[in-house]
């Protein structure tokens, strides 16, 4: 379980559209510094900046070969952050499903009492 | 049925909380059943086995609002607030606030109507980032399992 101060860190990092590309990216297999800067065009030190939120946030890793030093995607952070969005979002799907079958009975009710009236 | 599909839950920015959906009713059904406390008891309540016994609405500008939901083991929740711009049946907003703990966050319901179904925005407004997603956090787990045990039933149910 993550700490609330570092799901902030996930989120945050996952605010900035070039870090989502990036774990896009990522999320093909993994890619050194290099090989990430060219599809984004965008500088070296550019690319690491953004890489080192994404490792913070513990979203990316550093792969074992010691000479491309190639990042990879940590899915764990992630799926915890979707997960809450997906618990917040079941509670309320249960909500409509009620709102949904409540609404059907107000508008039968309606239609009763309007019986006598030609047009709706 | 297939409005179940039509539901957002979206996090636009680090401090809102954005819902949509789509519901086969004019607006102005919806709008009673989200404000009046013979309908509302009966469909916002979380996770199984929690009622709503206490639902006070003062609806109009500056009016108050309080909530209380209590758990088939006697845990109770609840949440209150004021209506800071009511124009029925179109747009609510009101502060809300849980009690002791929790920022006070702004909601703003939003209902358009077209072609007979109506599609409403709930947008929570919090004051940090931190409490945001602490709301998300918050959104029960133990919500999660009773859902999908609802969703069964409420599936059955069809056919």
């Amino acid at each position: 379980m993550m700490t609330s101060a570092h799901l902030d860190m996930t989120f945050a990092a996952l605010a900035d559209p070039t870090r989502r590309a990036i774990l896009a990216q990522l999320a093909l297999g993994e890619a050194s510094v290099m090989e990430l800067a060219e599809p984004f065009a965008m500088s070296q030190p550019a690319i690491s900046k953004h890489l080192k939120v994404l490792e913070r946030a513990g979203l990316i890793s550093r792969g074992q070969d010691a000479q491309r030093r190639p990042r990879r995607i940590e899915a764990a952070p992630l799926a915890e952050a979707t997960e809450w969005l997906e618990n917040y979002r079941q509670l309320w799907e249960g909500n409509f499903r009620r709102l949904d079958a409540l609404l059907d009975t107000m508008k039968a009710a309606q239609v009763k009492h309007k019986k006598h009236t030609p047009k709706k | 049925m297939n409005n179940a599909e039509t539901f957002q839950l979206t996090t636009p920015t680090d401090l809102e909380i954005v819902m949509t959906r789509v519901f086969d009713a004019p607006r102005k059904l919806v709008f009673e059943a989200w404000t009046t406390p013979k309908y509302l008891p009966q469909w916002m309540l979380g996770p199984e086995g929690w009622t709503m016994p206490v639902c006070e609405i003062d609806l109009r500008t500056g009016g108050a609002w309080r909530f209380v939901w209590r758990s088939s083991d006697g845990k109770e929740m609840g949440m209150s607030g004021v209506y800071k711009e009511v124009l029925p049946p179109e747009r609510i907003v009101s502060t809300e606030s849980w009690g002791g703990y929790g920022p006070e966050t702004i909601n703003t319901l939003v209902l358009t109507e077209k072609d007979g179904k109506t599609t409403i925005t709930n947008t929570k407004l919090f004051p940090t980032k931190e409490s945001r997603d602490m709301a998300l956090k918050s959104g029960m787990k133990e919500g999660v399992d009773a859902s999908f045990k609802r969703l069964e039933e409420f599936l059955s149910t069809l056919a």
